[in-house]
């Protein structure tokens, strides 16, 4: 009960009236950009994340807290509302809950992924206060090598297992790997593509890349191909759950938390199999009570798969604060945070700065509470949101998009490498390029050469120091199971292009992915 | 890198009836080839530092040169006939043929905020990007766009320097803000 006496002292050290205006304005925030079409959470977090830099560790941590998870939520409400998934995680609450919208029980939906959500988090994050401690002391142990074929593993896995084309996958990969190759190389002090320009020297900022891939990239591709006729918003009513939908609602959040936590607690991550497994699941189950209101806007649809969303959103920090690992978007952001505010995560993080991990892990509860306490009632104000006229709508995106990148170095140049950038996103969306793999080849492309490097000095370049250790061992032989099996499941059927709506489709797919793992 | 990205791949010709080939990804490929051999070549030219069995080179090496492979790759998929599924939503309509001129006018009003965003200040600068991207997307309210975006840059610049300590440039509107 250790851990539990330690995030007392994190709530104390984080609970004062000021710092709860700051979680509630990181609560609005978050959920205001996340309601907006097309942003995820990743990007919300990303646009936000300079708003939080001027402030102290503590209170840039609660408001951070809100955002995250405003963001999420807001995410979600998109895709009831809108059917608009603003990322991968979100397509399956999309599914049900716009059919549960357009049958006019938009307000039940919006409420039954709010409480899930908040189940989900509150759990997951509880998890996390009892395992990243454990795992952090177990991964102090690991070597150089382990850590190298950790996030080997994580692309790998992030690149060719999830998505529908492998090649893609890999091309994003490999750009975000490029980019990540810009500016100084700390052994020898030498820049490396950076056309001798002294503001490549240093590296680009992954809250630039992120915004510009995601927030640029979006509008651009939207500009290409804006509808032109308006936007029908389904209305919403107060979110609230009659006691029939609670009875169906409690056991979808607590299946959904059970496949989140683990996939987002593994390096091998994302939101996309648990949160599509919990919905197979669930519709296997209502077939079986033979109450099958699948297709036609089920509350356990929406129900389990948000609540897989979040527990596995919470899942990730694991990884995160351990490992210094991050394994979705949200987490490559979230660790540019950690960093702008001085935390290095990784397994002496624990040890070291105990004090701000366990006010971070209270700020997580916290601005979990708070989300459900305010956005319950304002749900109806956020859908208004959605008929901004989209001319509008996508300029304030781009204003904003450009206030975040310039606001994190007071730098022009920062606001023509995000419109470069932007481009690329552009590129990427108009040859169906996987925006994940590009973000994670950034951030994880240089740590990965920094833990190979590490690992040659210490055995004096010999390569078989790379599976010296058993873990690396292990981990190597995940991958390429990861690598071969999708291409033999690819070769005896060729792979669903998008969502699989069909019901038989969706069941066949559950079955190939119970093989990948 | 820059100089190729400024000009968006050839418009896709038919967007409402899936092609059988989309010949603009080779360009895609093209700039793999590119920035690949690119960076491979700028790791020869990299120093060998001392104690450092990996060195500057291993991962430009090795990253340059699959970039390459991908671009290849990428031909070849090319022509087998692999077409992009391009992501829809609510907001985009794929069976217009894309409109590269309204992404040129954006990417127009973005230089323009890059170029004066230092001598004339956020809360000018920012408001023009608003009136203008909301111009450029089709928004023909200007008196009400005007106000939105100067609303929208001015409270912001304060927001940013009262409650957040980060002082954005004022530019012109120095002593006025």
């Amino acid at each position: 009960m250790d851990s539990l006496n330690l995030l007392m002292d994190g709530f104390g050290s984080i609970l004062t009236p000021q710092n709860l205006l700051f979680a509630a304005i990181g609560v609005l925030l978050g959920t205001f950009v996340g309601v907006l079409p097309g942003i995820g959470p990743a990007m919300a977090v990303a646009l936000l994340l300079p708003v939080t830099y001027g402030l102290d560790p503590i209170p840039a941590f609660i408001m951070f807290a809100g955002i995250y998870y405003g963001g999420m939520y807001g995410g979600s409400t998109t895709a009831i509302l809108l059917n608009t998934p603003g990322e991968s995680a979100s397509v399956m609450t999309a599914l049900e809950g716009n059919l549960m919208a357009k049958v006019g029980r938009a307000s039940q939906a919006l409420a039954t992924a709010a409480i899930g959500s908040f189940i989900a988090g509150t759990i997951g994050t509880m998890l996390v206060v009892f395992f990243a401690p454990a795992l952090a002391s177990v991964a102090v142990e690991l070597g150089a090598p382990s850590y190298f074929a950790l996030m080997v593993l994580a692309m790998v896995s992030v690149t060719s297992v999830l998505g529908g084309s492998p090649l893609r996958g890999f091309i994003a990969l490999f750009l975000g790997l490029t980019i990540g190759l810009v500016g100084l190389d700390l052994n020898t002090g030498q820049t490396r593509l950076s056309f001798d320009q002294p503001l490549l020297a240093g590296r680009i900022d992954i809250v630039v890349v992120a915004v510009a891939i995601f927030a640029l990239g979006e509008a651009f591709w939207v500009a290409a191909h804006l509808r032109r006729s308006p936007v029908r918003v389904i209305p919403v009513g107060q979110p609230w759950l009659s006691g029939t939908d609670l009875k169906r609602s409690w056991g979808p959040w607590l299946r959904g938390t059970a496949f989140g936590f683990p996939f987002g607690a593994l390096p091998a991550g994302g939101a996309e199999i648990p949160t599509f497994l919990s919905y197979v699941t669930e519709k296997k189950l209502a077939v079986r009570r033979g109450n099958d209101e699948f297709g036609r806007g089920a509350i356990e649809g929406v129900a389990g798969p948000e609540a897989a969303n979040n527990a596995s959103a919470a899942g990730t920090f694991v990884p995160l604060l351990a490992l210094g690992l991050p394994v979705t978007a949200t987490s490559a952001v979230m660790l540019a945070a950690l960093q702008g505010y001085g935390i290095e995560p990784g397994p002496s993080l624990m040890t070291d700065q105990p004090d701000l991990v366990w006010a971070l892990l209270a700020s997580l509860l916290l601005g979990n509470l708070l989300l459900l306490v305010l956005n319950l009632p304002l749900a109806p104000v956020w859908a208004k949101l959605l008929r901004i006229p989209r001319p509008q709508l996508y300029a304030g995106i781009l204003f904003f998009a450009t206030l975040g990148a310039y606001a994190t170095n007071l730098q022009a140049f920062d606001l023509f490498l995000l419109l470069v950038l932007g481009l690329l996103g552009l590129m990427m969306r108009r040859f169906a390029i996987p925006v994940l793999p590009l973000i994670l080849g950034v951030i994880l492309g240089p740590l990965m050469e920094l833990k190979l490097r590490e690992a040659m000095a210490i055995s004096g370049g010999e390569v078989s120091a790379l599976w010296s250790e058993p873990l690396a061992v292990v981990i190597y032989v995940i991958v390429a199971l990861a690598i071969i099996a999708p291409l033999v499941l690819r070769t005896v059927r060729p792979a669903p292009a998008a969502v699989a709506v069909d019901e038989g489709i969706a069941v066949d797919r559950s079955d190939e992915e119970e093989k990948v793992r | 890198m820059s100089t190729s990205l400024e000009t968006p791949d050839a418009p896709a010709s038919a967007e409402h009836t899936p092609p059988d080939r989309d010949l603009a990804q080779l360009g895609l490929a093209a700039l793999l080839v590119v920035i690949g051999a690119y960076t491979f070549y700028e790791a020869t030219t990299l120093r060998i530092g001392f104690g450092d069995p990996v060195g500057p080179r291993v991962f430009p090496y090795v990253i340059g040169a699959i970039t390459v492979l991908l671009g290849l790759l990428l031909v070849l998929a090319t022509f087998r006939g692999d077409v992009p599924q391009a992501e829809g939503g609510e907001d985009i309509d794929l069976r217009q043929p894309a409109d590269w001129v309204t992404v040129l006018k954006l990417v127009g009003v973005l230089l323009f905020t890059v170029l004066t965003i230092s001598f004339v200040g956020w809360a000018l600068s920012g408001a023009v990007l608003f009136v203008g991207s909301a111009w450029a997307l089709g928004s023909r309210t200007l008196v009400r766009d005007v106000i939105v975006g100067l609303v929208l840059s001015v409270s912001s610049w304060y927001f940013f320097h009262e409650v957040l300590g980060v002082i954005l440039p004022a530019g012109i509107l120095d002593g006025v803000l």
